[in-house]
């Protein structure tokens, strides 16, 4: 008896799929089920945002900040706006830090809960996802009560904020926030401890923490692997050393250190800890201008600066470099999705074609973010 | 109705035995057509609305008619089926038209064959085999070939893994629920279905309904293994694998459309009823009432029936609704080592426990 050697195929996952997160497209060589390598296509989404930012003005560049992560345009403007004030040396009033530090962490419960719910949607559980997506809601009416827009915010400018928060702001806030910590148990009922749920996602695809780090994971991913590594702590900007929060890391929960579940679950994790800060944050948001700080002329001086944030997705940076004119010389965004997919092909070699789609969803990908 | 006594009574009539024969057929046949096409109607809108309501939403809410699917969206799956139907048919360039165009009508006569056995009520049932369970089981594979050929004839990578997941998986669940209805089986003595139900009647202790589900741990287990099974032959959640929509786009139906793909859909849910109608029959008393003596008479029979199917065709969506799916190997692992043991201690367990007590 020989060995039955199959023949190898190409499938095409994407750019029109169901679980690519938008468009990407997959050159996934299989041998039946089983994945022997993949190539990611990227670009579909391609909309030249660095070099469209070289030719307007530095506040130009915030609209198309929020294009890029779509789905956390808070936390998009906060990165840049953190970077240009550093380049300009702007001091900015203390409530402005904290309506800032307000948005960026209900934009990541957003976006955490649409990249649970739409995980739950990968693996085959249709109903979680609706349930996230009805919270997710009530953060963008929030957002929408505060700025008008419900997406692409363009909130966050250099000096300041676009609009003070309503007088009831804390209030609502509040109510959400007692309405919502109870929500999280219901999600870990219905999806997070599914015997089914746990057996499609523990033990598969391992990221293990030196294949992470040699890649540039970061963010959420990174964490699930045992790194605790999160900008907030270790680079503390804006107002975050003010704030009590833990980093939650991977445990191994179910299976191994840095498994799909242990990406899942970390981002659960970071749901309530950002819960934490936004307790702390309204109870103390002072009073002031939130237009005091917004410098008439943004012309910053010649000179570059590279800051990052954590995005919901990782490690956001933007390099700017300045030559002293209102246009950026240039503008470039380290994107913590593009590294998280760049380890694709090597974490899912020897998966299965359904492990593929859900190690691509624990990776909670944001293609605008990608391809720029 | 069996089509045996329509085919004695056109006898009578006159000395014309297969004029008698298709006049029995169609006659039997056409019920049972809209038996089916109404089962796909009322489990659409239900399964429409169930899954709205455990999802926190309203789902199809016309008001009135006109354009809107009627009040409370009661004329959705009507306005489904008629978009289905002036739908574009496409059939691809590069596929094997033949096998593509014959595949749904092979599916469809599977679904169809089965549920002739199904028995509604004591009268009302189209075929009463002497084999009646063995006949469910068996036209219940005809199914797969029609999805293999679908699969294959589309010429799509999708549709081939759709329709080989299809193929291992519906054959190996027909293992574990051909070992599970073995139960009642053993117990009744008896293959035909009529004979099956009739054996449930009366009561244990003087309480509960004397169903095979209630008559010894063995059968109690048999059932849900059945159940189990049943669900897997029905591609449903959590064992939608062929077409698992994040994975598989739809799987081997990624190429159909418009009514060759309401065939389809019509199929699946016809095999939903055909499934629990086995289930209803082998464990939970068929049309007995489920209060031993009471209202078991007449159309009774085919209200507990129908109400069984009802609650068991509504289990499967509650699944469907609530639990992500299981990946291709460890449906494999479910199946080989966890139901088929399971079942075969049962059939063990039965043969002891009839030794003891019967």
């Amino acid at each position: 008896m020989g060995v039955v050697k199959g023949d190898q195929m190409i499938l095409n996952i994407g750019p029109q799929h169901p679980s690519t997160h938008g468009v990407l497209r997959l050159e996934v060589m299989t041998d039946g089920e089983i994945v022997s390598q993949i190539r990611p296509h990227l670009g579909y989404l391609h909309r030249c945002f660095e070099k469209h930012s070289e030719n307007v003005t530095y506040e130009q560049v915030i609209p198309f900040t929020d294009r890029c992560d779509y789905l956390a345009s808070m936390n998009s403007n906060f990165g840049y706006v953190v970077a240009m004030e550093e380049l300009m040396e702007i001091k900015i009033p203390e409530r402005v830090e904290y309506i800032r530090v307000i948005m960026g962490e209900l934009n990541r419960i957003a976006s955490h809960l649409l990249a649970l719910g739409v995980y739950g949607l990968d693996i085959g559980a249709f109903t979680p996802f609706l349930y996230m997506l009805r919270d997710r809601e009530r953060i963008l009416d929030m957002f929408e009560y505060t700025c008008g827009a419900r997406l692409l915010y363009n909130y966050m400018w250099v000096g300041g904020v676009s609009h003070d928060l309503p007088k009831d702001f804390e209030t609502i806030c509040t109510d959400f926030l007692d309405y919502f910590e109870p929500q999280i148990k219901e999600y870990n009922n219905l999806l997070s401890f599914n015997k089914i749920f746990v057996e499609r996602t523990a033990d598969v695809g391992v990221i293990p923490a030196d294949v992470a780090v040699s890649y540039g994971v970061s963010g959420p991913n990174l964490r699930a692997s045992g790194v605790k590594w999160d900008v907030r702590k270790d680079e503390p900007y804006s107002i975050y050393e003010k704030f009590d929060f833990d980093v939650p890391t991977g445990t191994g929960e179910f299976g191994t250190l840095g498994d799909c579940y242990d990406r899942y679950w970390v981002r659960m994790l970071e749901i309530e800890e950002s819960v934490k800060i936004l307790r702390q944050a309204l109870k103390e948001v002072p009073s002031g201008d939130v237009h005091q700080a917004l410098p008439k002329k943004i012309r910053p001086p010649k000179g570059s600066v590279y800051r990052r944030t954590e995005s919901p997705r990782g490690d956001l940076g933007y390099y700017i470099i300045s030559d002293g004119t209102p246009v950026p010389s240039r503008v470039k965004m380290r994107s913590p999705a593009f590294t998280a997919l760049s380890c694709l092909d090597e974490v899912s070699r020897g998966w299965m074609i359904s492990d593929v789609i859900a190690i691509l969803g624990s990776l909670d990908i944001v293609l605008g973010e990608i391809d720029r | 109705m069996t089509v045996d006594t329509l085919i004695n009574w056109f006898a009578t009539m006159g000395d014309f035995p297969i004029l008698a024969f298709i006049l029995a057929v169609v006659i039997s046949g056409i019920p049972l057509f809209l038996v089916m096409a109404l089962n796909a109607m009322i489990a659409v809108y239900v399964e429409r609305k169930v899954s709205a309501f455990m999802m926190d939403r309203v789902g199809p809410m016309g008001q009135g008619p006109g354009l809107h699917a009627g009040k409370w969206g009661l004329l959705q799956t009507a306005a489904d089926a008629i978009k289905l139907l002036v739908k574009e048919d496409t059939v691809p360039e590069s596929s094997d038209k033949f096998l593509f165009k014959m595949a749904p009508y092979i599916i469809f006569i599977g679904a169809f064959l089965g549920l002739a056995a199904v028995p509604f009520s004591s009268s009302l049932q189209v075929a009463d085999f002497n084999v009646g369970v063995f006949y469910i089981i068996a036209v219940g594979s005809i199914g797969i070939i029609g999805i293999v050929m679908a699969g294959w004839a589309s010429n799509n990578k999708w549709s081939l893994y759709g329709a080989m997941r299809s193929a291992a998986q519906i054959i190996s669940y027909e293992i574990p629920a051909g070992l599970s209805i073995i139960v009642p089986i053993m117990m009744a003595g008896t293959l035909n279905l009529q004979e099956l139900i009739i054996f449930q009647s009366g009561t244990i202790w003087g309480i509960l309904p004397n169903w095979i589900i209630f008559n010894n741990p063995f059968s109690f287990i048999a059932f849900f293994t059945f159940f189990i099974s049943a669900v897997a032959e029905t591609n449903r959640t959590p064992f939608d694998i062929p077409e698992a929509e994040s994975e598989l786009v739809a799987g081997w139906m990624t190429e159909y459309s418009g009514f060759r793909w309401a065939v389809f859909f019509l199929s699946e849910y016809a095999n939903m009823l055909v499934v629990s109608g086995l289930a209803v029959a082998g464990f939970l008393g068929g049309w007995q009432s489920p209060i031993p003596g009471l209202f078991n008479t007449g159309l009774w029979g085919l209200f507990w029936f129908m109400g069984k199917l009802g609650f068991l065709i509504f289990v499967m969506m509650w699944f469907r609704w609530t639990f992500p799916r299981l990946r291709v190997d460890q449906l494999m692992h479910v199946c080989w080592k966890v139901l088929i043991p399971i079942t075969m201690f049962n059939i063990f367990g039965v043969g002891i426990w009839k030794l003891i007590f019967g």
